[in-house]
Formats: C-alpha cells, sequence, structure tokens
C-alpha cells in the first residue's frame, strides 16, 4: 500500500500579539517558521515543553520533535518505533495507529487502535510501562485526570479511569452510556474541578460526566450530525467549552451567562459582587455543567463557522485564541475569541 | 513523458491519445494529482504499458508512466481546495439570487476563481525559489500552465459570465490586456528611477506601451518629463497631450449613449488626423508614431509588436483606436484579422490562440474542448464549464452516453481526486452535484478508498451513511470488522458490526469469545462482555455470549437460584446453540451438587429434558458412546440429576415447620 509520504508537521506563527492594528485587529496571516515530513498521518500531536512537540502517527510510531527557535528548524528528537502494533512488533505491516497522545512533563502516555497504554519518559529510550491489551477494542483518546491517573475513552463508549500507581493492568473504575455503546472519540477534565469530564461521541453527542458518583453520565447534550473529533474546555476560563466535528462546525459552548443565577445577596452592590471569593464562582459554575434541568440551563451555544464544508478535525484554545484545522487543508487561527 | 491521463487508456491494440508533440506549444504536463480517465489510474509510482503506436500491428511502444512530482501536488493542492470550496458556495446559493444581482454574484464567483488561481501561482513562485535548480524548470512551466489558465478563465468572464456589452466591453478587454499581457511593471521602474528618465533607452519604449495600452494618463506623465527635458519639442508635447486627454473612451456607468460616444470619438479622430497632416509631429519620429497610433494606423500599431507580444494584444489595441464601440459579435472578425496581421504567415498560431480565438467567436464548446485535449488535468475545463452552465448558456450538448457536458467534466475530475489519498474527500462533493450518474460513480468508488486507518474508514462511512448508501456500509463495516477480528481485536470488530448492525457478524464474533472461553476455561476481554448493554440484542449469539456471562458472575457472587434459573432458561429458551447445551449442563454440575438444593423438581425435569434431547438427537450416537470422557459426563449428569431430583421431592414433599 502506497505510503504518503507527503505528510509534514509545521510550525506556523499565528502573527505577533502586540501588532494590533487601529481597531485592535490583528493584521497578518498566520505563516509557516518550518516544517518536518513525518512518517503516516499525524492523528494526535501535543506539546511537552516550549521546545518539543510530542506527534502520535498513524504507523504506529511516537516521535518527539525539538523546535530550534533560534534558526527555525524541527528536528526529530526521538522516536519510539512500533510503540503500537497488532499482533506482532516485529512484523513490518503489524504497526497500529495510535490515536491519542497526552504529556505531562516528563511523561508521555498513548493508546492506540491496538487497545495498548503505554507510558514513556521522555527521557528514558524504551517504555516505562505498557499495557497491553488493556481494552478489547480501539482506544481514542486519553488524557490525565491527576499526576498519576488518566481517562481513556474507547470504541465501545466506555470511560476507563487507570491508576498508573498500580502494577495489576486493569483499570480501576468503568464509565459507560447508558444506551447503545456509541464509541467514544474524545474526552477532556475540567481545569479546575477534577471529577468533572467531558466526552464526544459518534453520533454527536457531548456528555459530561461527574466521576465522583455513578457510571452514568450526568448530562447528554445533543449536539453534532456526526462524529465530534474534539472537545476542551477552555483551560483559564473553563466556562467555555469548545467542539468540533465531522459535519463541519465548531462549537462553543457559554455557561458563563449562569452567573445571573447567583443567589440574590450577591448582588448588592458592585464591590461585593467583585469581591466573590473564587469558589463561590465555581459553585455556580459547577451546577451549570452538571445542572439536569434544561429548562435552568442557560447555556449559549454558538457555532464559529459561518460556511461548514468538510470536517473540523482538531482545534485547540489557549487565552483569547481558537485554532482549528479542517478537512479542507485550511488552518482557521481566530484571535478575537471573547470580544 | 506520458502523463497518468495516457495511462488510462493505454493497452494492446488501443488507439494512442494525442502524443507528446501536439502539446508541445502549450506544455500540457500533468497538472495535480495523476488524474487518469475515469480514474481508473493505477496509483503506482512507476509502472508502463505496452502499447501499439497508432493501431498498427506491427510496432510496438511501450510507455513508461511516473506519477507527478509531490511539488506540483503540494502547491496545487491549495488551488483543488479552495475551488471546491468555491464549487460548493456556487451550487449551494443557485435558487437564491435572479436577475441583476444573480450576473454579479456569478461574476464574483468567476473572480474568486482567478483569484485562487493566481493564489497559486504566487505560491509557486515563492516555493521555487527554494528549491534546487534542476526543478526550476518545471517550476516555471507549471507558473505558466498557471498563467495561461487565468488569463483564458479573464477572457471568458469577460465574454461570457459577464458578457459585457459594446463600451464596457473595449474597457474590460483593456483590464484583460494590462493584467495579462506583457509585464511593463518592471521597465517602467528601470526608467522612472533612472536619473533622466526621458534619456532612457527604453524611455520611447514605455511611452509606446502605455499608450498601446490606453494608459493615457501614464503616457502623458512621462511624456511631461521628456517635454521639460526637451523643451524644443514643448509645442509639440501641448498638443499631442491635448489629445491624449481628450481622447473619448466608454464609461462603466453608461452615463453616455453609445451614439453619443461614436460621435464625440469621430471628431476626435478627425482632429488628430489634421495634425497629423500638418505635420505638427514632423521632427518628432518617436511622437509621430504615437499620433498615428492614436489614429488606429494599423501598421503603426504592427510596427510596435515586439512590445505588445501577442496578437491579442494587437486586437484590443486595435479596437481602441478603430473601434472603441465594438459589439461582442462584432469581436470574431476583428480577432482573426488580427491574428492573420499579426503572425504575418511566420509561425502558426499555438494551442492557446486557439483557444482564445474560439473564445473570441463565442464557441464556448470548442474552448472547452481544446482546452480538454491541452491540458492534462480536468481542474480547468470542469469549473469552467460549471460557472458556464449555471449562466445558463451550455445547451443540453449531450455526449454519446447520455449525459452532459458539465456532468462528464465534473465526473471526470472527481473520480481523478478519488486516487490520491486526501483530496478524495473534495471529489464526494462534487459527486453529489452530478444528478445523472453522480451516485453510481461515487458508490463504486468510495468503496475503493484504502482505509489505512479507523478514522479514515468513520470518514467514509459517515460518507456512505449520509447519503443512505447502505450497501457501502455494510461492506466497509465488514472489512473494518474483518481487519479487527484478525489482529484480536475483539471489541472493535464488535463495534464496527453494531455500526452495520450487521447481525451475522455479531455471531461470527460471539462464537470466537465462545470458543476460546471452551480452549482457555475462561473469558477473555471481560470488559467487553460484561458491558454489551442493548447491543446484546443485535444477534442470538451475543445475547447468549451476555446471559452466559451473567450467569457465571451470578455464580461467582453465590447467587445460586438465580444462577440456575438463568442457565435453565439459557437452554430451554434455545437461546444457547446446540453445541453449547452439553457446556451448560456441565456447568449445572456444582449447582447440582451443591449442598443445598438449588434445582427445583420442575427444573430438574427440564434438565433432564435437556440431557435426554441432546443424547437422543445426536447423530453421531456412535462416536459419541465411544468417547469416553463424553460418557463419563452424561453418566455423572444423569447421577447427578437424579440424586437432585431425589433431594428436592423430598424437601418439596416436606410439610414447612414441621
Amino acid at each position: 500500500m502506497l505510503t504518503p509520504c507527503d505528510n509534514r508537521v509545521s510550525i506556523w506563527s499565528a502573527g505577533d500579539l502586540g501588532n494590533a492594528g487601529l481597531n485592535g485587529e490583528y493584521h497578518g496571516e498566520p505563516h509557516l517558521l518550518c516544517d518536518i515530513q513525518h512518517n503516516g498521518d499525524v492523528m494526535d500531536m501535543q506539546f511537552l515543553d516550549q521546545e518539543r512537540l510530542v506527534v502520535a502517527s498513524s504507523t504506529g510510531t511516537v516521535t518527539i520533535f525539538r523546535h530550534h527557535q533560534n534558526n527555525q528548524t524541527l528536528s526529530a528528537n526521538h522516536r519510539w518505533e512500533k510503540a503500537h502494533y497488532h499482533v506482532d512488533q516485529d512484523t513490518s505491516c503489524g504497526g497500529a495507529a495510535c490515536t491519542g497522545v497526552v504529556c505531562n512533563n516528563p511523561e508521555i502516555v498513548t493508546v492506540g487502535e491496538d487497545g495498548r497504554i503505554n507510558l514513556f519518559r521522555a527521557d528514558q529510550r524504551d517504555a516505562v510501562r505498557t499495557i497491553d491489551n488493556a481494552d478489547s477494542s480501539t482506544l481514542h483518546a486519553v488524557t490525565f485526570l491527576r499526576t498519576t491517573e488518566i481517562l481513556t475513552v474507547n470504541s465501545i463508549g466506555q470511560l476507563k479511569i487507570w491508576d498508573l500507581r498500580q502494577q495489576r493492568n486493569e483499570p480501576s473504575q468503568i464509565f459507560s452510556l447508558a444506551g447503545d455503546r456509541v464509541p467514544l472519540h474524545c474526552v477532556d477534565r475540567h481545569p479546575n474541578q477534577q471529577h468533572i469530564v467531558a466526552t464526544g461521541g459518534q453520533d454527536g453527542m457531548l456528555s459530561i460526566w461527574d466521576i465522583r458518583q455513578g457510571t452514568m453520565p450526568v448530562s447528554l447534550l445533543n449536539a453534532h450530525e456526526a462524529e465530534m473529533w474534539e472537545v476542551h474546555f477552555h483551560p483559564s476560563d473553563p466556562d467555555h467549552l469548545f467542539t468540533c466535528s465531522e459535519d463541519g462546525s465548531l462549537w462553543h459552548w457559554d455557561t458563563s451567562t449562569n452567573v445571573s443565577e447567583k443567589p440574590s445577596f450577591l448582588h448588592q452592590g458592585g464591590r461585593s459582587t467583585a469581591y466573590l471569593s473564587h469558589s463561590t464562582i465555581n459553585q455556580s459554575v459547577v451546577s451549570a455543567w452538571l445542572s439536569n434541568d434544561p429548562t435552568k440551563d442557560r447555556m449559549e451555544i454558538t457555532n464559529l463557522i459561518p460556511n461548514q464544508t468538510l470536517s473540523v478535525n482538531s482545534l485547540d484554545v489557549l487565552g483569547p485564541c481558537l485554532v482549528y484545522g479542517t478537512d479542507a487543508e485550511a488552518i482557521y487561527v481566530n484571535r478575537q475569541l471573547f470580544a | 513523458m506520458a502523463s497518468g491521463r495516457r495511462l488510462g487508456r493505454g493497452g494492446a491494440g488501443c488507439p494512442a491519445p494525442p502524443g507528446p508533440r501536439e502539446r508541445a506549444a502549450l506544455p500540457g504536463r500533468a497538472v495535480g494529482p495523476p488524474a487518469g480517465r475515469g480514474g481508473r489510474c493505477y496509483p503506482a509510482l512507476t509502472g508502463s504499458v505496452a502499447g501499439t503506436g497508432h493501431g498498427a500491428p506491427s510496432s510496438s511502444q511501450v510507455f513508461v508512466v511516473r506519477r507527478d512530482q509531490d511539488i506540483y501536488i503540494q502547491t496545487l493542492r491549495k488551488l483543488f481546495n479552495e475551488s471546491h470550496g468555491i464549487f460548493m458556495g456556487l451550487q449551494r446559493s443557485e435558487e437564491e439570487l435572479a436577475g441583476k444581482s444573480r450576473k454579479a454574484h456569478l461574476v464574483q464567483v468567476s473572480k474568486n476563481y482567478r483569484s485562487v488561481i493566481r493564489a497559486c501561482m504566487e505560491d509557486m513562485h515563492e516555493a521555487a525559489g527554494k528549491f534546487d535548480p534542476a526543478l526550476q524548470g518545471q517550476y516555471s512551466t507549471q507558473v505558466s500552465i498557471l498563467s495561461a489558465m487565468e488569463l483564458i478563465w479573464n477572457l471568458c468572464e469577460i465574454l461570457f459570465v459577464e458578457a459585457a456589452t459594446a463600451g464596457p466591453l473595449l474597457l474590460r478587454l483593456l483590464d484583460w490586456v494590462r493584467l495579462h499581457v506583457c509585464d511593463v511593471d518592471s521597465m517602467v521602474r528601470e526608467v522612472l528611477s533612472s536619473e533622466s528618465p526621458s534619456k532612457h533607452k527604453l524611455f520611447w519604449n514605455v511611452v509606446d506601451i502605455f499608450v498601446l495600452q490606453g494608459r493615457m494618463d501614464e503616457a502623458r506623465h512621462l511624456l511631461s518629463k521628456e517635454a521639460s527635458a526637451n523643451p524644443t519639442s514643448m509645442n509639440m508635447y501641448k498638443i499631442l497631450d491635448e489629445l491624449m486627454k481628450k481622447m473619448p473612451v466608454p464609461s462603466i456607468g453608461n452615463t453616455q449613449t453609445l451614439t453619443e460616444l461614436e460621435l464625440k470619438w469621430q471628431h476626435w479622430h478627425e482632429e488628430c488626423q489634421r495634425y497629423l497632416q500638418d505635420g505638427t509631429f514632423a521632427s518628432s519620429p518617436h511622437m509621430e508614431s504615437i499620433c498615428k497610433i492614436l489614429l488606429g494606423d494599423e501598421d503603426a500599431i504592427l510596427e510596435k509588436k515586439e512590445l505588445m507580444t501577442t496578437w491579442y494584444h494587437f486586437l484590443v489595441t486595435r479596437l481602441l483606436y478603430s473601434h472603441p464601440t465594438v459589439k461582442p459579435v462584432e469581436l470574431r472578425f476583428y480577432a482573426q484579422s488580427s491574428m492573420d496581421l499579426f503572425l504575418g504567415g511566420e509561425s502558426s498560431p499555438e494551442p492557446l490562440d486557439m483557444i482564445l480565438m474560439a473564445a473570441f467567436e463565442f464557441e464556448i464548446h470548442q474552448v472547452i474542448k481544446e482546452c480538454s485535449i491541452v491540458l492534462s488535468n480536468w481542474w480547468f475545463v470542469a469549473h469552467l464549464t460549471d460557472l458556464l452552465d449555471h449562466c445558463k448558456l451550455l445547451q443540453s450538448h449531450n455526449l454519446y452516453f447520455g449525459s452532459n457536458m458539465r456532468e462528464f467534466l465534473l465526473l471526470e475530475y472527481a473520480s481523478g481526486l478519488f486516487s490520491h489519498h486526501s483530496l478524495w474527500q473534495l471529489g464526494v462533493d462534487y459527486f453529489d452535484h452530478c444528478p445523472e450518474y453522480g451516485r453510481v460513480y461515487l458508490e463504486l468508488h468510495i468503496e475503493r478508498i484504502p482505509l489505512s486507518t479507523e478514522q479514515k474508514a468513520l470518514k467514509v462511512l459517515r460518507i456512505c451513511e449520509q447519503r443512505q448508501m447502505q450497501e457501502q456500509v455494510r461492506s466497509i463495516c465488514k472489512i473494518m470488522a474483518m481487519k479487527a477480528l484478525r489482529n484480536n481485536r475483539l471489541g472493535s470488530a464488535l463495534s464496527w458490526s453494531i455500526r452495520a448492525k450487521d447481525a451475522a457478524f455479531a455471531t461470527l464474533i460471539s462464537d470466537r469469545f465462545l470458543k476460546d472461553y471452551c480452549e482457555r476455561g475462561c473469558f477473555s476481554d471481560l470488559d467487553l462482555i460484561d458491558n454489551l448493554g442493548p447491543s446484546m440484542l443485535l444477534s442470538d449469539r451475543l445475547t447468549f455470549l451476555g446471559k452466559y456471562r451473567e450467569f457465571h458472575r451470578l455464580y461467582g457472587e453465590k447467587r445460586f437460584s438465580e444462577a440456575a434459573r438463568l442457565l435453565l432458561t439459557l437452554m430451554t429458551a434455545h437461546i444457547a446453540p446446540c453445541s453449547f447445551w452439553m457446556t451448560l449442563l456441565t456447568d449445572a454440575l456444582p449447582l447440582l451438587e451443591q449442598k443445598e438444593v438449588i434445582f427445583s423438581a420442575e427444573q430438574t425435569y427440564e434438565l433432564m429434558r435437556c440431557l435426554e434431547d441432546l443424547t437422543a438427537g445426536n447423530p453421531d450416537k456412535q462416536k459419541f458412546q465411544d468417547d469416553d470422557v463424553e460418557t463419563t459426563k452424561v453418566e455423572m449428569l444423569r447421577l447427578a440429576l437424579a440424586r437432585n431430583l431425589a433431594r428436592v421431592i423430598v424437601k418439596e414433599g416436606t410439610v414447612e415447620g414441621s
């Protein structure tokens, strides 16, 4: 089979943040700084630190690339070949796609179509730990729950927690959807409230889970019309959630309007409202994500893409910036997300 | 070098398609992905096709084909992706507009297409700098092809999409010439940046070209430099300047009617004539020739052949200075004569010339046909034809197999896209907008996309499901499920069969699980079986598997009576396959042997009946009896059942509390 040899990992500059024009708009398009050839499709990637990037490939290889900022080049720093494989690591065509990677410097966790979980350390040649056959189906995504625990989702609709401190190769907890075992494709954890987890499914459904209680999701929100590829809480403003899908849309879920639901004493005077302790704010926000009552839910949902055609495969959000990529081979940068 | 298109038609005994010689003038190397005829191009990197030359049995040729350099594909991908977006936008906006706004919209779409071509050219220019010199040549070829495409498209936009009428027509043609023909800017920069521009050797060239392109203000500006440097010609300059300033040109806004314009122009023309005849410019040959050009003197214009470089530039200049109110229908005569005069029998027209001529003659089909022959990629003709079709300019020009030209070209283009590992997604949308054969083509192509990752398979499946292509959904899910099964990923296999609602495959997977259980005595992948949920109902075997596992769980939790009930149900309700009954009965043994009586009398009778059914109905009775282990099992069962029966009868017969 032809292995396409024109896949590249590229680093772009999205424009100087200090370069605001007259009305505060950014001029200048993203331009390419450097790129490097990559073997196989890029299934997932994440920055390990300021300079290093971990990339998961459809050939089952996990590579660390280093971005040299002085001369703007990329080089392959370290590679774990056949991190994911079917049947036999030594057969040439036994590679299985590595579908998800997550980093917590220096640890790297990868999952793949072979149902395997690998734990690597950036400076070590071999895997620190491998859980073979962790799952009988494909693991689609992984994220850290705590520094020693990870969350995985698979193609039979299960959300599993794995405790990496324990030596046994069993998940410490399994959650699953109530109805049909619709595959789950993405998972993300609330940045501050570690028990709130969001997952996206093949039917475009967004599920919010409270992993302290029960084995079923707290709320199911009918979202997209096709697979939801990625879900992200905004890292600094977790009232906001972003999802992107095969149907070509990117939705912004905004529960911050729920602040008006606060008890009355907090409305008195500008000073006291500004003085609200952080935990109180989070309390009402928690109820926003976890509340089951759709009539009370004042969640604003906006589709950020005006003319949708092809799938939006991936997105990332940081501060006021949103980046997403589509199947039309285009990358979009929105630098004024909350304007 | 044969292009991908050739490969598709190669084969022993086939008449060869137009050879490379006929394409030499407009280097029609394959532009874009290896577009084979109907997409049946082999995606191999290299290959060879043996074929006879021109149908003659004696000579044979071997064609060596190879894929395009990656570079082409890299920079042209933007073209394909962006034009796909424009195409989709055009299809969707079909019903919304009418009348004038529709035309304006179509012109905008056309401009969008052109700007994409130009963006691609710029990218290629940039990229050319980065690659080694060996590839420079190929790059410049590509750039010239793209530039030619934009030239043709622009002309088609003026003549067909916008359908400019007399008056604006000339202005548009002037813009066209200024934009595309002979790059004046570098010359201008050189002249202006010199110390005394009017002494520069190219000075008069620049002035001439400005005049030839109708850029009066710029010409006058330069001339003023000459006048200030050369005071003796001040008088002549003033007159010429005045003439150039007063020249009547058509206006866009239609502030004047054509008749008015013609009148004015006539007066102006006569004035120029007078000045020339009076010998006003006799002392300056340059200015005299400019005046002659203003009068539309063909010989004077033809003298500047090298500046104009092309016959169509000559045509437009001619029109500007002799027939500014030219009507579209009159273009063909002027075009033909211009070409003849310009080429003057020295050189024969190249393919590009023929295409432009066909456009001036308003032979749309001819334009498309010529472009199809010359360019070896369907991109250009497919999109242009689609646009022209939206302008309602193509009559249903039925081709021999029944579909119209637009559809034919779109099908060919999209089929070509399908041979690319990633651009096939664009092809899907093109097929969607081919009403007659699009669906069939899509059905055939979509099954042949190599599914290297699950994500890709999911995308393909989504496309099929959205279009109700059930067969393809089933077949793709089966392929993925089979792959998963072979890699021992039973959970994945099950997930694929659930997606396709494929009961037969689910049965297969369950059998595999059960087989594993029989061999090893324990279940693999408990996380899957324990959490089957409603998908258990997909197939009987799967239901059995789930229930059987539940039985084991109940047993493990020491809920014996429930386990016993379940076990019995499995057999009596015929959920369990007959082959498994023995195993089930053997599982019943420990329950029968328990201190406490679990099975009731009724249940025991049922079990006995099952055992008898099993032993009686077994065709291989002979073999059965010979096998010691089996016989022992049966005997043990009979014994256990009998003992249990005895105990339970006693227990049930005993009155409680006595």
